[in-house]
């Protein structure tokens, strides 16, 4: 399992990476492995406020939906569009090519409820 | 907690197996991808443990007339030898289950139900039954292989000296001699493939398991798990009970009228109110959606037309041989017409769908 030792993690699955004052987020490389073949993504809009801990999105397999918790919580500034086109990039490429939007977090404190990448190894291991 | 396994369950790490449950079973969901394999059974062949399903045995010399009163096709019209596709309804032609009969002689007839109804259908078919037959739950005594797709007649004949091309559409033969092991082979299956399902002793699985993975590899068979078995059974249009097919459904209202045959000349359970539907249309019709706008339909997302609600999803997904955003419906009869435009309830949006032609996939 690929885990960058860079980014956070949340215990719902997502990723987020420190960009200035903004952060990146996606879901992890075990949860599309647990998802499988990723058919659809669903985004929030640029301008979009998310609540920590609160949906933003779904993603969906070929078999189920999944929601997408907010790991923080903060304003949308940008929405990766290919993931309209390209939902296989979850698959593919999880930290790259599937980041899913940019925020601006509105408490950066929050990021402290945080795990980093072995938190979250020992967190998916006990599964 | 544990589920119940089948023989199976060993060997389903030598793939990569992935297990879920399914209503009580540890059963693999996929082996190397529900869309790699959904392909491999479409264009070459694939590989499925379906051993949780329940076998039930009728026998006796009363075996034809109860049966002819507890399921709805007409069982006289099966020969030795032969399958027939069937339902057993309820008195209100709601459905208790559907069902492949394998009829081996007058007095001896094996029943092959869903896993899920194994001891519903076998406590029906206690109570209703005549004292001239014996009704036996015979699901433990038998595992179930399936091969499925084009090249599955190829790579099973490799593994037998029996003339596998006998063995035509909904026919079986048992004592058939299969990689070394006695099995009962029909030219049946749920993928809207050519294939065969294989029953063996469930010490017997594993080795035929292992035969025919290796047999296939050089052909491209993958081995399958239960979420290409519903990608492949849901473009067929072939009802998967629990979703198309319940108690509050009947196999008319399901499009599998087919199967019930109001013209047989004995009284069946559900005769009237299934008659009564044949002649003058059910209420609901299983329908094709296709979505309009971009989501995917999923089962019990509703459906509506003019903010009037008009039905349900039964099953829905991306399917992996259109790549389109497709879904089954049960829709009130009069909103069923093609190519009307209703709207989908995904989650918290209404998004458009029009009602399309099934099924997604027909073998060529």
């Amino acid at each position: 399992m690929d885990l960058p030792k860079d980014l956070k993690y949340s215990e719902e699955h997502e990723w987020v990476k420190e960009e200035g004052d903004k952060v990146r987020i996606g879901i992890t490389d075990f949860a599309q492995s647990e998802l499988g073949d990723i058919v659809f993504v669903e985004l929030p809009e640029v301008g979009d406020e998310l609540e920590a801990d609160e949906p933003f999105g779904s993603v969906e397999s070929v078999k189920t939906v999944s929601e997408l918790y907010a790991p923080i919580s903060g304003k949308v500034v940008e929405v990766n569009e290919e993931l309209e086109d390209s939902p296989e990039f979850v698959n593919e490429s999880p930290y790259e090519k599937a980041w899913m939007v940019i925020i601006e977090p509105s408490d950066k404190s929050e990021m402290d409820n945080l795990m980093d990448a072995a938190g979250y190894e020992e967190m998916t291991s006990e599964d | 907690m544990a589920g119940k396994q089948t023989p199976l369950y060993e060997v389903y790490a030598e793939s990569n197996g992935k297990t879920i449950d399914f209503g009580g079973w540890d059963l693999p969901v996929q082996f190397s991808g529900i869309k790699q394999e959904h392909e491999a059974v479409r264009t070459k062949a694939g590989l499925f443990d379906v051993s949780h399903m329940g076998e039930i045995e009728v026998k006796g010399k009363g075996t034809l007339s109860f049966l002819q009163k507890v399921l709805t096709n007409n069982v006289l019209k099966a020969k030795n030898g032969a399958c027939q596709y069937t339902a057993m309804c309820y008195e209100d032609g709601g459905t208790i289950d559907d069902l492949v009969l394998y009829k081996r002689a007058d007095d001896n007839v094996l029943l092959v139900v869903n896993a899920s109804n194994i001891e519903k259908d076998f406590k029906w078919l206690k109570e209703h039954a005549t004292e001239d037959v014996e009704v036996v739950n015979v699901s433990e005594a038998y595992a179930q292989l399936s091969v499925q797709g084009p090249k599955a007649e190829e790579i099973s004949q490799r593994l037998t000296n029996e003339d596998l091309s006998e063995i035509t559409f909904f026919k079986f033969r048992e004592g058939v001699s299969f990689a070394g092991k006695d099995v009962l082979v029909s030219r049946t299956g749920y993928t809207g493939e050519d294939g065969f399902e294989i029953y063996c002793k469930p010490e017997d699985a594993v080795h035929l398991w292992r035969s025919i993975l290796e047999e296939g590899e050089s052909d491209g068979l993958l081995p399958c798990g239960l979420g290409a078995r519903d990608t492949l059974r849901f473009e067929a249009k072939l009802a998967l009970y629990g979703q198309e097919l319940s108690k509050d459904i009947t196999p008319i209202e399901a499009g599998i009228g087919f199967a019930v045959k109001t013209d047989k000349e004995e009284d069946f359970i559900g005769k009237e109110v299934l008659k009564k539907q044949k002649e003058e249309g059910a209420p609901r019709k299983l329908s094709g959606l296709e979505m309009i706008d971009k989501g995917i339909p999923r089962t019990d997302y509703e459906v509506f037309k003019d903010g009037e609600k008009i039905g349900f999803v039964t099953t829905g997904t991306q399917s992996p041989t259109l790549k389109k955003n497709v879904g089954l419906a049960m829709i009130d009869s009069e909103h069923a017409e093609l190519g009307n435009i209703v709207e989908v309830q995904v989650r918290k949006r209404r998004l458009k769908a029009e009602i399309v032609k099934t099924p997604f996939y027909k073998r060529g």
